[in-house]
């Protein structure tokens, strides 16, 4: 099982969740978060002084997957969120142990 | 059909009977009842413009809770809620008989205390006259807390908010207003002209909030050390523009009410009122376009306030052309304004010494400039003594009373204290338990997460100790 963490912008989260349902994804969790990378932030201003912001809003979905379907899902987003400008954000890839669905106690990749 | 005409010619006979009976009343054979229905009218029209400017008081609250963070949120609301409360009952008790009470000195009154003049089955116009002046005091009080907001201990503001409804805006009020009633001060035998408070109502907060912020020191994190100015952003800009609206509309009680008789001159007060907001709003906005390259949303609802703010004086003394004049300028003015007062370090989140005291100081001199009947150096250097007056008055006794708070109970509250929010520490709870509330720097509270407050019924079950049903 792998699970992959994507860093998107956040009106990117309609077409990700898209792309993602029409390679047979239906579970994902996301949230709202706020980070930096190469974009940096910006600047904005509040009655007439002028502010840095570093963290810009972005949107983390989290997905886990059987280990086989891992090359598609990083391409889906990839393709869904790339918008080509400063900003886009990251995808990682990470090994899970287990999984466990709560309601009925399945383990492993039948829980996912 | 036949029973209609019947009874159709009925009434034609019956009215012509009581025509031809009645002498043809005239105006002047009618004028007792005429005269009744207009004091009736006077009466109506007052209080419904006191209705108008109590609603003001909401508007305040919005601005002020829009412009500062969300966990100082529960405090200034009840700073706005006590300043209209206490504030009443210091002004039935103390306030009115000072300001409007016989005055032999012309310096206040003396007579009038605790509503003294109403007795019952006599004449009530001072209930209504009280009622529309008391919305007056509470306008200058409430101008205040947005000044001193997120660092003022909340004791230390109600002590401060009785004394102005108490003494403070009274005693200067008598100087310019007395005479509206039964009083008589030395400013308006002068002929000074300040028809709906610039400078009685606004000044007065506006210079009171300089002497408070002098005092009470910047909020922590404003200013950095290394001569930086650190903007700590308001939490909710639309709540703050709500509150524009509900100010721009509460004047339309604040200046036509201040007839305080229902005449054909309101029309233009009216007119003039909006627009100078307008013209104070569309400049102060162009300014903020011009000079920081954004129509700043903070500065553009400033602009319409200090517009208000400059034509309370003027509004019925000057042409609508000339009302746009002097809030074109005010809006250019509050810009200015506040960011100088950023730059001597005098911490206003609100903008409200700028908005309220700059600009209720030009509008004053502005309705000597601009007066209608024409204008001269004596007109003009009376306007200038009553702004000096009332910056002489109101600046040291609010410091004074503000210095005096300082020393014995405290004004400020301690540097943690204002970390962690008033609202937590000062009343107990936090605005928005709902919400998680995070600032980049650890500046802000949580939400309550702590509370069983808003959860379901289920989870609350669930948390039930094992054993129990």
């Amino acid at each position: 099982m792998k699970k992959i963490e994507a860093i998107i912008k956040p009106f990117k989260l309609d077409d990700v969740k898209d792309a993602l349902n029409k390679i047979g994804v239906n579970g994902m969790t996301i949230n709202e978060v706020k980070g930096f990378g190469r974009q940096r932030g910006h600047k904005e201003i509040y009655r007439g002084a002028e502010y840095q912001v570093d963290f810009v809003p972005k949107i983390k979905i989290d997905v886990v997957v059987d280990s086989s379907l891992v090359n598609q899902v990083v391409e889906a987003i990839a393709k869904s969120a790339n918008t080509g400008k400063i900003g886009d954000g990251k995808i990682f890839v990470l090994t899970v142990d287990e999984a466990v669905r709560i309601r009925t106690g399945e383990t492993g990749e039948g829980a996912i | 059909m036949k029973k209609f005409i019947i009874s159709g010619l009925f009434i034609l006979f019956s009215v012509t009977c009581v025509w031809a009976a009645d002498k043809t009343p005239t105006v002047l054979s009618n004028k007792e009842a005429i005269d009744l229905v207009q004091t009736h009218a006077d009466y109506v029209w007052t209080l419904v413009a006191a209705a108008l400017v109590f609603f003001m008081q909401a508007g305040f609250a919005m601005v002020e809770t829009g412009f500062t963070r969300a966990k100082n949120a529960i405090n200034i609301m009840m700073k706005n809620m006590m300043d209209f409360a206490m504030g009443s009952l210091a002004f039935w008790a103390v306030g009115f008989g000072l300001m409007f009470g016989v005055s032999k000195t012309g310096w206040f009154g003396t007579t009038g205390f605790f509503l003294s003049d109403f007795s019952p089955g006599g004449d009530p116009w001072v209930l209504a006259f009280w009622m529309f002046q008391v919305v007056f005091a509470a306008t200058a009080a409430t101008i205040v807390s947005g000044a001193m907001a997120e660092r003022t201990k909340f004791i230390g503001y109600l002590i401060y908010s009785v004394v102005i409804s108490l003494v403070i805006y009274p005693v200067f009020g008598s100087w310019a207003w007395g005479g509206l009633y039964k009083g008589g001060g030395w400013l308006e035998h002068l002929g000074f002209i300040d028809f709906a408070g610039s400078t009685v109502v606004h000044s007065v907060g506006g210079w009171a909030s300089l002497a408070g912020t002098i005092i009470l020191g910047p909020r922590l994190g404003k200013y950095m050390k290394d001569g930086t100015v650190k903007p700590i952003l308001g939490h909710n800009i639309p709540l703050a523009a709500l509150g524009v609206f509900i100010l721009w509309l509460g004047w339309f009680g604040f200046n036509p009410g201040s007839t305080t008789a229902a005449n054909k001159d309101i029309a233009i007060i009216f007119v003039n009122t909006n627009l100078a907001a307008a013209a104070g709003a569309t400049l102060a906005m162009i300014t903020a376009w011009v000079k920081f390259g954004k129509p700043d949303a903070g500065m553009t609802l400033n602009g319409a306030l200090a517009g208000l703010v400059a034509i309370t004086s003027p509004c019925a003394t000057v042409t609508p052309l000339s009302a746009i004049i002097i809030g074109a300028i005010a809006g250019v003015i509050v810009v200015v304004a506040v960011l100088f007062f950023d730059r001597i370090r005098i911490d206003d989140p609100v903008g409200a010494i700028s908005v309220h005291g700059v600009c209720g100081a030009w509008g004053t001199l502005s309705a000597g400039i601009f007066n209608i009947g024409g204008t001269s150096l004596k007109i003009i250097g009376v306007q200038l003594l009553g702004i000096a007056a009332c910056f002489l008055w109101v600046f040291p006794t609010a410091f004074l009373l503000f210095k005096l708070i300082d020393v014995t109970i405290g004004l400020r509250v301690s540097p943690e204290e204002e970390l962690e929010g008033l609202d937590f520490v000062e009343h107990g709870g936090t605005a928005y338990p709902d919400f998680e509330i995070s600032h980049a720097g650890g500046m802000g509270t949580s939400g309550g997460y702590g509370s069983l407050m808003g959860e379901t019924a289920s989870n609350k079950m669930l948390r039930k100790p094992v054993g129990q049903t």
